[in-house]
């Protein structure tokens, strides 16, 4: 098993390890910790969590192929998801999307080739007050405008 | 709360310090309660106060807490679920941000109440920056010894912990919550036997949406007849209603349980868009059944929505205005079922799919004349037919949108 995580991280995993009455419970803590660091959840981490907790590598894989914020390849270093669902759709997210492949060069569910930027079309951020809303990486954005991105994307080194 | 009414939410929006919540007389309701009220005495008075769950669901906290098998020194959680999938509905997302120590005191006293002394706040993966604050929080107030070992000096243990959730809607379903808390994938579990007797790690658990645990520090801060009286008789309190859409002033309103939909809309989030007239209301999170506009006088409460053939829901109500054809709602609405089926029950995966392509269909043009019967006979097979309520929630709201707005969807198809 060649997956190495900082000491940092290891503490972290640790701690989440420890905190539940059933261990298998730090799963997607830790793969959430993973991801942090890694920017996606490689193979070997998958093997490696899997001895971590004491599961199967199976059920490992069930729970990386069912959870839509938790990736199996890399991602660009800004991951941008914009909201498609009612709300937002009623605010004009149709032509955010379009504004963002535009600006970007790529379509929804794509990554620049740079690796700088992830685009992605997703389900209710739960930020409808704010609608037409995305977020990038942890930050929320909202109502956002064509100008909005272009000031946004101009300040993301 | 400084004038003396159980309001959840403070008017000052950087009002989340445990400094700030103190001098709201926070933590007070909990202290009192631990160092004077048997258990029993704080499940007696949520009863009282008549606090119906604001998840969805509806049932009465008191009595949600009582189906907990109160024998044995065995283990027994508590759940938040802070999952907020539902589209449409951001209100707790405004608890947690404005006022965390709110629901922290709530997670006290519901947990002195059952006898519990772990307990799980289960948050959205999209919410990571609220679970920050959460920790914060947390740590602020364990520092001061209103978490951990014999708290308020009362002997009572109680433990906190932040479950991030990692991207899926059917985990806001309260056993799903349960899988996904336990490392699995969030398939919805067979009932009976109920979380309450069998739930995490096969304890007993009490599942409640943070709302609901957050009302809980107003009545004992107010009393049970005083959180009556904000609002119905058999629905006490307040409610947030999240107004999203087709509006000129969006935002959540803490209103009486039973304030009319129209007031909301009308009143308090400006009415419609600019330009715009309102062609149709989903009064209480997408799953709710959309309401044409003569129907708005309904108060918001779950016996009312019912009557009216919809539902309260999460109080998350989206307008749709006059420029939106049906044909593109419908479209959403199919496509995020589609999206978040959990794939485990075949009406629902197979119904909810197919749905969608029909619905993608006619909003291409394409559709066929019997393509609304299809419909109607595709959200039929699902309702009922599922371990969980997503079949239901996924068919109402298509069903309603069918019916209601048959004519407009025909007129798209024949065009």
């Amino acid at each position: 098993m060649s997956f190495s995580l900082s000491a940092a991280a290891m503490k972290r995993v640790e701690e989440l390890v420890r905190r539940y009455p059933k261990k298998e419970a730090a799963l997607l803590p830790i793969l959430h910790v993973v991801q942090r660091e890694k920017g996606f959840i490689p193979r070997e981490a998958e093997d490696w969590a899997a001895a971590t907790l004491g599961i199967p590598p199976i059920l490992v894989r069930e729970v990386l192929s069912f959870y839509s914020l938790l990736r199996r390849a890399p991602a660009g270093k800004y991951f941008i998801q914009v909201c498609r669902n009612i709300s937002c759709f009623l605010a004009g997210s149709e032509d955010i999307v379009k504004h963002l492949e535009a600006r970007l060069g790529i379509r929804a569910g794509e990554t620049t080739p740079d690796g700088k930027f992830t685009l992605a079309t997703v389900e209710c951020l739960g930020n409808c007050d704010h609608s037409p809303c995305l977020m990038i990486n942890d930050d929320d954005y909202g109502p956002v405008t064509r100008d909005m991105i272009d000031g946004v994307l101009k300040g993301l080194a | 709360m400084s004038d003396g009414k159980p309001v959840i939410l403070p008017a000052d929006e950087n009002s989340f310090r445990l400094e700030a919540y103190l001098s709201r007389g926070g933590y007070e309701a909990a202290r009192k309660t631990l160092l004077e009220k048997k258990p029993q005495e704080v499940m007696d008075e949520v009863k009282k106060a008549n606090l119906r769950g604001r998840g969805g669901a509806g049932l009465p906290a008191g009595s949600k807490w009582a189906f907990v098998p109160q024998t044995g020194d065995q283990p027994k959680y508590l759940c938040v679920n802070a999952d907020e999938g539902e589209p449409g509905t951001f209100k707790d997302r405004a608890i947690m941000t404005r006022d965390p120590h709110l629901l922290l005191e709530g997670i006290i006293l519901a947990s002195y109440a059952v006898g519990i002394h772990t307990a799980f706040i289960y948050i959205r993966g999209e919410y990571e920056a609220i679970a920050r604050r959460l920790e914060d929080a947390i740590g602020e107030a364990r520092e001061k010894g209103f978490f951990g070992r014999n708290i308020f000096g009362s002997g009572f243990d109680l433990d906190v912990l932040v479950h991030r959730g990692a991207g899926s809607y059917i985990c806001g379903e309260e056993t799903a919550l349960l899988e996904s808390l336990e490392g699995r994938r969030g398939w919805p579990r067979l009932r009976p036997p109920f979380p309450a007797s069998v739930g995490l790690f096969r304890a007993p658990t009490v599942i409640n949406n943070v709302e609901t645990i957050a009302n809980v520090p107003l009545i004992f801060r107010f009393g049970a007849a005083a959180f009556v009286a904000a609002g119905l008789p058999r629905d006490g309190g307040t409610r947030l209603f999240g107004v999203s859409g087709a509006v000129r002033r969006p935002g959540v309103y803490e209103l009486p349980v039973g304030t009319p939909l129209r007031k909301i809309i009308e009143d308090w989030a400006g009415g419609p868009a600019e330009g715009q007239a309102i062609k149709a209301v989903v009064p209480g999170g997408l799953s709710a059944p959309f309401l044409r506009p003569e129907e708005l006088d309904v108060p918001m409460d779950y016996e009312s929505l019912a009557r009216a053939k919809s539902m309260l829901g999460s109080a998350g109500i989206i307008v749709i205005g006059d420029r939106t054809p049906m044909s593109e709602v419908l479209k959403i609405v199919a496509r995020f079922y589609a999206h978040e089926s959990c794939g485990q029950c075949t009406p629902c995966r197979i119904g909810t799919t197919w749905i969608r392509k029909i619905a993608e269909r006619i909003g291409a043009g394409e559709g066929a004349p019997g393509d609304l019967d299809l419909i109607r006979h595709l959200a039929e097979g699902m309702k009922g037919k599922t371990l969980c309520p997503m079949g239901d929630a996924a068919a109402f709201p298509v069903l309603s949108i069918v019916d209601k707005f048959g004519k407009e969807l025909r007129e798209t198809i024949s065009r």
